[in-house]
């Protein structure tokens, strides 16, 4: 790489408003190291503490996002090191003047993107009472994964951030997308 | 019976189970990646504690942030709740939520739409 170009980041980085950012393999205790520091970077901003909640929590539900991407099963070496960079993921915070922005970006199996897709339509296409009443639905009917997951994680970011969730999958290969997604939060 | 006192942590609430006063209270932050494994032994105390109740049991969630993992967990914590409930104990919940945190307040009424046990949700200064 230039190293003209960790100017380049820089720059860029500083004209998005960028409070703080990762690419690589999400872990627990980077998620518990990644929240304090923001929560700590929180507690000096003049923003409501409605605000500094609401940015808390949806942060919390995308980095778990993130982090449940990661299932790194194969015993081969070579292969396991593919499948982590495919598992690694990017975060960036930003804070404009009156408003957060949490945006992700993961590799996602086609299959996956579909279903995706599927919920996240049907999540955007719904105002807050719809919202609220879907959420009570798989609450009370669906099932913990393995994971732990409650496939709740996407209804409670767009009940909780009020905004529509803006997403794009872009095509990698054959079997593989990357998912972008950005969370408005004012 | 024993109580189950559980010191909080980063992810973790605090948790005070006091089977001789009936009383059991969840403070703090529930946000751990996989809630399964913390809300187990809680559940289990349930069960034991259900086989000889108090004559009232009272319930106080006092939590700043929970993720949709915990969700799931403090439901099931609820309907146990709602098992043992007329059975030698009448069970209530109070719900808190600090001032201005609509969403935690509309997260106790997520629940009080789902479960059959009398559900306060108070709204308080600090937590």
């Amino acid at each position: 790489m230039e190293l003209g170009n960790i100017y380049n980041i820089y720059k860029t980085m500083e004209q998005e408003n960028i409070l703080l950012s990762f690419k690589g393999v999400v872990t627990s205790d980077l998620l518990t190291s990644v929240l304090q520091i923001m929560e700590t970077k929180m507690d000096y901003m003049e923003e409501s503490p409605k605000t500094k909640k609401k940015v808390f929590n949806v942060l919390v539900e995308c980095l778990q996002n993130l982090y449940h991407h990661i299932d790194v099963n194969d015993e081969n070496a070579a292969e396991q090191r593919r499948i982590i960079e495919q598992k690694s993921a990017l975060f960036l915070i930003a804070k404009e003047d009156d408003y957060f922005q949490i945006r992700t970006g993961n590799y996602v199996d086609k299959d996956a993107a579909i279903e995706l897709t599927e919920k996240l339509e049907k999540i955007n296409g719904m105002d807050k009472e719809e919202l609220k009443l879907y959420y009570q639905e798989v609450l009370n009917n669906g099932a913990l994964s393995d994971k732990g997951t409650a496939g709740l994680g996407m209804i409670d970011i767009a009940r909780k951030s009020g905004n529509k969730l803006e997403y794009q999958l872009l095509d990698v290969n054959e079997t593989t997308s990357f998912f972008c997604l950005n969370i408005k939060i004012d | 019976m024993e109580n189950l006192i559980l010191e909080g942590s980063a992810k973790t609430p605090t948790v005070t189970f006091n089977a001789n006063e009936g009383k059991l209270e969840l403070k703090g932050r529930s946000i751990p990646e996989n809630s399964v494994e913390f809300y187990k032994p809680l559940n289990d105390w349930i069960d034991s504690y259900g086989e000889s109740p108090k004559t009232a049991t009272s319930v106080d969630i006092k939590l700043e942030y929970f993720n949709t993992s915990s969700s799931k967990c403090i439901l099931d914590l609820f309907k146990k709740l709602e098992g043992i409930n007329g059975k030698g104990t009448d069970v209530s919940i109070n719900w808190y939520f600090e001032e201005d945190d609509e969403d935690m307040e509309e997260a106790g009424e997520d629940y009080q739409a789902i479960i059959s046990l009398p559900f306060k949700i108070i709204e308080v200064e600090e937590i």
